[in-house]
């Protein structure tokens, strides 16, 4: 193997000229360029070119959000069952790319094989993880509550709707951790990439429209976090926000506070290693309780 | 006059003892403001003035935080749970003792009818205690990591509908899961807090678990901004509940709001009628519509519309408005001037939108803040009085033609906190109540509350829930 | 409106709106919690007495028990005559000529159970007999049963027409027919959407008061069941234009039961029905305790049972 075969786009310079790959936003199933027609420069660890990646807008972060508004009702009402296999199959399709993923983490972050197969592993363990929580949160957080007087009442979790997520650096594991406990649950996500590696995210992209995971229920952009973050946060039909990908602890409070004018569900924090088992906290947050009353008698 | 002309029935006041003055309850005992000054609490339902109460400023604010501290780090937080558990169970019992007390108190402070105060709201307060005693000691089991911890001092903000009921709402799963408090009760509804504070000094509470500051929204404000609260809680509009998220973004504070609703209430054609009309009724004019999960908004299908409607007009005839203490009163006092200024100017609004105004002959007294009971119908999505909480006596009538109609119409609204669903076909009730964005969903009944069923909102009617296991996530470091 | 297809007339007491237990009684617990005071006591304790069907249906009754309680039924209180008078006797059929009697010349009525009260287990031709036995006896008001082994098999027609065939039965030459009080004896429908039924196809046959119980059975007569008939005689006013009657009885025993149900009529019916023609009480013991409070707000101390009559 050549020297530099961490880097996807130069893997088969020496053999032949390869066909690159463009890399653009995920919206609605169809993968787009920014509607601006800009794009920015991603690079190697080493600050090598590897590609273009699209600039996203703050049109393309509406777009988005109306995106995931329009495949909330369809993915919050399919049963927990199906969005299990969903969200597991996503697993199978990551396993078979296994390779490019490494590369590609490899590329960017110049880690070690070892260590970027760590991260991809565990990222696709991680849909696993969560694959199972879909049909066991409700039993685990729901509850039949004994009033005092003649009713059957019982609390159950709900998605909250759109959740806008700003994915942490960490290229695949960070962006897994961060979006399949929206999703699990039926909640639709838009995520803003990391904004130095974003080139995973778009692969990972290209592995959901290949899975099971209808249009819309997961919209990627890819762009500066600190230009498209703000039009999320203020978004009036965003109902929750994920700021662990806030590039700076300023941004993250400024976000915080565009986040109230609707009140949105905010995360804020992170874990100090995403290698870790996650807590439910990320799922919870994106959880809503409803609870039914009805009269029990004759 | 009408054949069977119901006697004044007033539930005595004799069992109260009012001062003519209250300080703030800082740290076990009621002291002199620092840095406040004083004003007068009314009775809304004759503007007699019922004491002087004490609007507390921020050195106040700072005394009654660092009361709490101090006694969240010396006494309650290190206490073992089934000690904590003894407290809350005795304020229960003292609570139950002095309903009568509390009850009338409630009445002449908020305008409620007794008949409410007593059968409701002071139940439930004892209700809550009791509930939350029990968790004090059994915290590792509620799912919550196998040693949740307080989160220390609770900043505690709660409106003047349910003055007591809110009170209880908050402090008990503050104190049950190991945190102190402070506590700011609305500024036309004072007293039955400090009524509370004497009651935690005939419980032997620790000095400093609880305080209770009254005053106003600047009260509040130095409350919630204080540097030393690491819990804020707050029941009341959506408006001031969003300066408080704003306020806790940029300090970092946890926080659990309740705010407005904009409830639908929706009829289907195969109803219970009669309970649907009572329910409908239960839904709005229950404690004079002063209510944040209110039926505000009644969807009623096409079908059975001139039918429910006439209905309710003629249930809207029995209502009987007047003396929040007389035993027989179904309407009571609006609670403030202000209120009624803003029932007014929004009613005023819904007709000159064109929705047409009815309301059942009812004299409505001279002195104090009245409103009659009010429907208006004609109303569409489209009118002001569809879309903003009234927070009155005044329902909005719309109709609807299929399910998929009323889940749609139901939805449409920033708020989330409550609806109403009423059918005889159970598969319909658990479609609509699977759709309905809303924290409750009450399936033919309305209004129904237990310390066990957690009680909160979706979208902008806040965050967190408030009762049951779920409620008690909101004061622990889980 | 006649109904005269069975089809039509199950099609109909299906499609009445359905009564939720829960929300029900909460309104009725509600309306009970009603405190009536002083002048409005006053009043309602002197209604309730004027309403009562003054009621023995013993197998031991006689005719000098009898003339007993229509002796009392004229004078309740020997003390005070400004207490009113009752408003009906009810006795069995074969008594009824001596209540007649007793009550001659007074506007207080005889009521006689008729059809094979209390179970209505007996051929149509033996009930119908009963019935005009009744009425040639005396009888100014006939309480019948319905059938409730038919009601509650589905046999909606075959109460109806019997209803209908006891009316007829009611009939008196040349005068006006007895009226006929129809018991769905709603202990044994159980459900409040059977009352309601039940209640509706006694008023389309033709009922002139519709009756909760014969006292027979437990439970007689309570606040909802009372509530949901008096719901229903409401909306047959609107949907027909006349006032039907509702009587609850058995169990109904003290004062404080009686002016409950008289804020029932009044918040649920109507003050229409605040009537001894619209609304009456099937009791007993309850007149003495209507009594000793009608006598008590007048002295301002609490009675004793041995200053009133025993009859």
């Amino acid at each position: 193997m050549p020297k530099d075969s961490a880097n996807p786009a130069r893997v088969a310079d020496t053999a032949r000229v390869a066909v690159r790959k463009t890399y653009k936003l995920y919206i609605g199933g169809a993968f787009p360029r920014s509607e601006s027609g800009r794009s920015y420069v991603v690079t190697d660890s080493r600050g090598g070119f590897l590609a273009n990646a699209a600039l996203g807008s703050r049109k393309d972060a509406r777009d988005a959000v109306s995106a995931a508004r329009k495949a909330f009702p369809g993915w919050s009402g399919a049963t927990a069952y199906n969005r299990g296999q969903v969200l597991y199959r996503v697993a199978e399709l990551m396993e078979g790319r296994r390779a490019q993923f490494t590369a590609e983490i490899r590329a960017a972050e110049g880690i070690s094989a070892a260590k970027a197969e760590a991260f991809v592993d565990a990222a696709i363990d991680r849909w696993v993880w969560y694959a199972g929580w879909s049909d066991k949160i409700a039993q685990v957080r729901g509850s039949s509550n004994p009033v005092a007087g003649p009713y059957f009442n019982f609390s159950l979790p709900e998605p909250t709707g759109v959740v806008a997520v700003l994915a942490p650096r960490g290229p695949l594991l960070g962006l897994v951790s961060v979006v399949a406990p929206a999703i699990v649950t039926g909640n639709t996500v838009v995520v803003v990439a990391s904004e130095r590696y974003p080139l995973p995210a778009v692969t990972l992209s290209e592995v959901l429209a290949t899975s099971d995971v209808p249009g819309g229920v997961v919209n990627v952009l890819t762009g500066k976090v600190a230009e498209i973050a703000p039009w999320l946060a203020s978004h009036m039909d965003v109902n929750a926000i994920d700021l662990a990908g806030a590039p700076s602890d300023e941004l993250r409070d400024e976000l915080a506070v565009a986040a109230t004018d609707n009140l949105k569900r905010v995360v804020s924090h992170a874990p100090s290693d995403w290698l870790a088992t996650p807590t439910l906290d990320r799922m919870l947050a994106y959880l809503e309780t409803k609870t039914v009353w009805h009269p029990a008698a004759m | 006059m009408p054949k069977f002309d119901y006697a004044p029935a007033p539930e005595s006041r004799s069992v109260l003892s009012l001062q003519e003055s209250y300080g703030l309850f800082i740290d076990g005992k009621f002291t002199d403001t620092v840095d406040g000054r004083t004003f007068k609490t009314i009775s809304p339902a004759t503007e007699e003035v019922l004491a002087e109460v004490t609007e507390a400023g921020p050195a106040d604010v700072d005394r009654a935080v660092g009361a709490a501290r101090k006694a969240y780090e010396q006494t309650w937080s290190t206490m073992a749970g089934k000690d904590r558990s003894k407290y809350l169970f005795r304020i229960a019992r003292i609570i139950q003792e002095r309903a009568r007390e509390l009850a009338v108190l409630e009445s002449l402070d908020n305008g409620k009818p007794i008949r409410e105060s007593r059968d409701t709201d002071i139940p439930l307060v004892a209700a809550h205690f009791f509930y939350h005693a029990g968790w004090a000691d059994k915290l590792e089991f509620a799912g919550y990591g196998p040693s949740p911890r307080p989160l220390g001092v609770a900043g505690q903000v709660v409106p003047w509908n349910f003055p007591m009921l809110m009170l209880a709402w908050k402090i008990a799963p503050a104190l049950a899961c190991g945190n102190t408090v402070v506590l700011k009760p609305a500024e036309t509804t004072p007293l039955t807090a400090l009524m509370f504070a004497e009651i935690c000094q005939q419980a032997d509470l620790p000095p400093g678990v609880v305080n209770i500051v009254t005053g106003a929204g600047q009260t509040g404000r130095s409350l919630v901004e204080h540097p030393g609260i690491d819990k804020v809680a707050f029941t009341g509009s959506t408006e001031v509940g969003k300066q408080i998220a704003r306020a806790c973004a940029v300090s970092h504070k946890k926080n659990t709001l309740e705010l407005g609703g904009k409830a639908a209430n929706i009829v289907f054609e195969d109803a219970p009628i009669d309970q649907a009309v009572e329910g409908i009724v239960n839904g709005i004019f229950f404690n004079q519509g002063h209510v944040c999960c209110a039926g505000s908004r009644l969807l009623v299908q096409e079908s059975v519309y001139d039918e429910v409607l006439a209905s309710l007009r003629r249930r809207l005839t029995t209502l009987r408005l007047g003396d929040p203490l007389d035993k027989n009163t179904d309407v009571g006092a609006i609670n403030s001037a202000a209120q009624l200024a803003k029932i007014r100017e929004l009613s005023d609004v819904g007709e000159a939108e064109g929705a047409e105004r009815w309301s059942p002959p009812c004299e409505l007294p001279v002195r104090g803040f009245w409103f009659p009971p009010t429907i208006f119908t004609g109303v569409s999505q489209a009118h002001r009085i569809a879309r903003e909480e009234i927070f009155g006596p005044v329902l909005s009538v719309l109709t609807f033609r299929t399910p998929a109609e009323a889940v749609e119409k139901a939805n449409n609204t920033p708020y989330g906190l409550s609806a109403g669903v009423w059918t005889e076909k159970g598969s319909l009730i658990l479609w609509m109540a699977s759709r309905l964005r809303a924290g409750v969903v009450w399936a033919n009944t309305f209004n129904r509350f237990d310390p066990a069923s957690p009680f909160g909102g979706y979208k902008e009617s806040g965050y967190g829930r408030e009762g049951g296991r779920h409620g008690l996530e909101a004061y622990l470091d889980a | 409106m006649s109904i005269t297809l069975e089809r039509d007339l199950r099609g109909f007491l299906h499609g009445l709106p359905g009564v939720d237990r829960v929300g029900a009684e909460a309104r009725a617990a509600m309306l009970a919690s009603r405190s009536i005071k002083t002048t409005a006591k006053q009043w309602a304790l002197d209604l309730a007495i004027s309403m009562i069907d003054l009621t023995t249906l013993e197998g031991q009754d006689t005719p000098g028990k009898v003339r007993a309680l229509c002796a009392k039924g004229k004078q309740p209180d020997p003390a005070d005559p400004t207490a009113p008078r009752v408003a009906a006797i009810c006795v069995y059929s074969d008594l009824a000529r001596i209540a007649k009697q007793e009550l001659d010349g007074t506007n207080i009525k005889v009521a006689s159970v008729a059809t094979s009260f209390p179970s209505g287990r007996a051929a149509l031709d033996v009930k119908l007999a009963d019935v005009r036995y009744a009425v040639a006896e005396g009888a100014d008001e006939v309480d019948m049963v319905i059938d409730r082994g038919a009601f509650l098999a589905g046999n909606y027609q075959l109460v109806y027409d019997e209803i209908v065939a006891v009316k007829e039965a009611c009939a008196r030459a040349g005068e006006q027919s007895a009226h006929l009080k129809v018991i769905l004896e709603t202990g044994e429908l159980v459900t409040y959407d059977n009352v309601r039924r039940a209640s509706w196809l006694a008023m389309l046959a033709g009922a002139d008061f519709i009756k909760t119980s014969t006292g027979k059975v437990s439970p007689a007569a309570t606040l909802p069941v009372t509530m949901i008939m008096l719901e229903a005689v409401r909306d047959f006013r609107d949907a027909h234009g006349r006032l039907i009657g509702v009587k609850p009885a058995g169990g109904i025993r003290t004062a404080k039961d009686a002016i409950r149900y008289l804020v029932l009529v009044n918040e649920s019916a109507g003050e229409d029905w605040l009537d001894p023609d619209w609304f009456r009480l099937g009791a007993s013991s309850l007149l003495n305790d209507l009594l000793m409070q009608r006598t008590r707000m007048k002295t301002g101390h609490y009675e004793g049972p041995d200053y009133f009559t025993l009859d």
